[in-house]
């Protein structure tokens, strides 16, 4: 056993923005090698999207042939099982904290003399880029429902995908900053999810709806997300200009119809604002 | 800032006190956890915090790594205050809690790995260093391991490497052994004394353990959030001047009874035996047979310890504070917080 009379004597440097940005980076790299090891994780995580769109979009499929026009309707789902595929993991990233305050290892993070809010941004990349990671198993099944891959909507799809996991993630991790118990948290984050799918579009077209329904869509940021990314697949779909009107009518604030570049940047600045209150929540504990 | 710091047991040697607390005060609602403690701790030297669970010493210690805020008094470590300076006490200290703070999914290379990247400390010298701790608590070997194949004292080891790597000049260790095997406890102890031998830096440690009060240079008695005795363990038993006397008799009450009559002694009964103490007891005990009027089954006469000390200074051994103070249900006291 050697003895530490420390010759190797580390000095800290003071504290800056690289120091911020390793304990981001290392907060990140936790995240990714915490979902690798848990693999399985990743399988279950596949079972619901599927689920949606192979059993009932083929089981709904006579029922809407009608009033569709003939169009697959597991083609009008993917976008809005693509925008499901990647709640779960994001969730469960999130939920992560919880586990890690029951665990003590929160702690070890907290009294890190780093700033609380480069926690809070690896942590919700890190849950970004992990959930974008599982729907990207999704998106590879597109061919199956009759959507070609091409480069032109993929790249916006993954792009839209990470932007709305990250908004996800900070949503999570802002409530984790005030649900100590891991129930609390499960229960809560099943009671957002599935009103946020329903009130998202993505089951069906959000045209219309009662006003009060019509409300609720257009306040929620799930509705923009899902919308952009079917617009961003349609446009690279053989689809009649009828089907189109019907199935992809786009969100709309009055008259005017809200560009998928807006609607991008809606769901990146809720993100950004949860991203900022769960930071100032982790910033208050003790 | 420092000025009171430097009588701290003949070990300072010039440098500013590792240290220093001025009327620290801990409130939380009507509970006064910490009420008003002093103290300071000079660099190099180890340090405890002795008492009962309960008597404010985590408390105490949650103050001094920026965990709790103060609500009276002032407190600095390496020379930093707690509160305004909350950053740069946290480079200088490293942790050691009593519940687990380890990612048992991760191995313990890159649970130190994680550490090192959130502490900043230079990747030129990180594996080095990593190296250097591991080898100290003798798991370099299992640094490829994750966590959760590790037994209770293997995770603490690892732990207290980790709460070195980033070289802290005040290393705070609440109850390092709790829950340990003797065995696993005893190599705690050969690397706290090696450290501690190293004086390179400040330890601080908490432990309701009296034998293990005794590898500090000096040690706080701490009873209701006070500080109630603070000297070296060979002073604090000085100062108790008498022996333990231990009697299984007959009738303890009779015989607390003729001890007070006859004696003028104050006896009581602690862990099952009528204690009291006495100057010079194995002298005392041929006249204790002779006059007491007691039957005595059995007698032990023990120099002072710091039991005994603790006892003179609070009127009741540790032991009868814990059992008389547990909760409910004890499996659950240091999980809720």
């Amino acid at each position: 056993m050697s003895t530490i009379t420390d010759p190797v004597r580390v000095s800290i440097p003071e504290r800056s923005w690289r120091h911020d940005a390793r304990a981001v980076k290392v907060v990140l790299q936790r995240e990714l090698i915490r979902f690798w090891q848990d693999r399985i994780r990743i399988v279950i995580a596949l079972v619901q999207p599927a689920l949606f769109l192979f059993v009932l979009g083929s089981g709904l499929a006579s029922l809407t042939s009608a009033g569709s026009g003939g169009f697959d309707l597991r083609t009008f789902l993917f976008p809005g099982v693509l925008a499901m595929s990647v709640m779960m993991p994001a969730m469960f990233s999130a939920a992560s904290i919880v586990f890690d305050r029951e665990y003590g290892f929160l702690r070890e993070m907290l009294v890190a003399p780093v700033s609380r809010s480069a926690l809070v941004i690896g942590k919700c990349l890190g849950g970004a880029i992990v959930a974008t990671g599982q729907g990207l198993l999704v998106l590879a099944m597109a061919p199956i429902v009759g959507i070609p891959y091409s480069l032109g909507w993929m790249v916006s799809a993954v792009g839209l995908m990470f932007v709305l996991s990250f908004t996800l993630t900070a949503l999570g991790v802002m409530a984790a900053g005030r649900i100590k118990s891991f129930q609390g948290f499960m229960a809560l984050v099943n009671m957002i999810m599935m009103p946020m799918l329903f009130l998202s579009g993505a089951m069906f077209p959000l045209t219309g709806l009662p006003a009060w329904l019509s409300a609720l869509t257009h306040a929620n940021p799930l509705t923009y997300a899902v919308d952009a990314v079917r617009r961003v697949i349609f446009d690279h779909v053989p689809i009649s200009e009828t089907s189109r009107a019907v199935l992809v009518p786009g969100v709309h604030w009055g008259g005017w119809l809200v560009p998928v570049v807006v609607e991008t940047a809606i769901v990146a600045a809720i993100g950004v604002a949860m991203l900022a209150v769960a930071a100032a929540e982790f910033r208050r504990t003790e | 800032m420092n000025g009171a710091g430097t009588d701290a047991g003949g070990l300072d040697n010039g440098r500013p006190s590792a240290v220093v607390v001025r009327g620290l005060v801990k409130r939380y609602g009507e509970v006064e956890a910490v009420r008003g403690i002093d103290l300071d701790v000079a660099p190099g030297e180890t340090f405890g915090f002795l008492g009962p669970n309960g008597a404010g010493k985590s408390t105490t210690i949650n103050m001094l790594c920026t965990l709790a805020r103060p609500t009276a008094g002032s407190a600095t470590v390496a020379g930093h205050d707690v509160v305004t300076g909350r950053d740069e006490v946290r480079r200088n200290i490293g942790l050691v809690f009593q519940d687990p703070t380890l990612d048992t999914y991760l191995t313990a290379e890159q649970n130190l790995r994680f550490h090192a990247e959130l502490y900043g400390v230079p990747r030129a010298q990180l594996d080095e260093r990593m190296r250097q701790v591991l080898d100290m608590v003798g798991l370099w070997d299992r640094r490829a391991n994750r966590v959760q194949t590790f037994s209770g004292g293997m995770r603490r080891r690892l732990e207290i490497a980790r709460g070195l790597l980033h070289s802290p000049r005040v290393l705070f260790l609440d109850e390092p052994t709790v829950g340990l095997d003797p065995q696993t406890r005893s190599s705690i102890w050969g690397y706290i004394g090696e450290l501690r031998r190293a004086k390179h830096i400040t330890i601080f440690l908490t432990t309701h353990y009296m034998d293990e009060a005794e590898y500090c240079d000096r040690i706080a008695i701490m009873d209701h959030g006070k500080i109630i005795a603070l000297d070296t363990p060979a002073a604090l038993k000085a100062s108790v001047g008498k022996d333990r006397v231990q009697l299984h008799t007959a009738d303890d009450e009779a015989a607390i009874t003729a001890l007070r009559e006859r004696f003028e002694l104050t006896a009581a009964v602690h862990e099952g035996m009528v204690t009291f103490a006495v100057a010079e007891g194995e002298q005392f005990v041929p006249r204790l047979f002779a006059e007491l009027g007691v039957p005595i089954l059995s007698v032990s006469v023990a120099r002072p310890s710091l039991d005994d000390v603790f006892m003179s200074y609070t009127g009741s051994t540790i032991r009868d504070r814990e059992s008389g103070q547990r909760p409910m249900m004890p499996w659950l006291a240091g999980r809720v917080r």
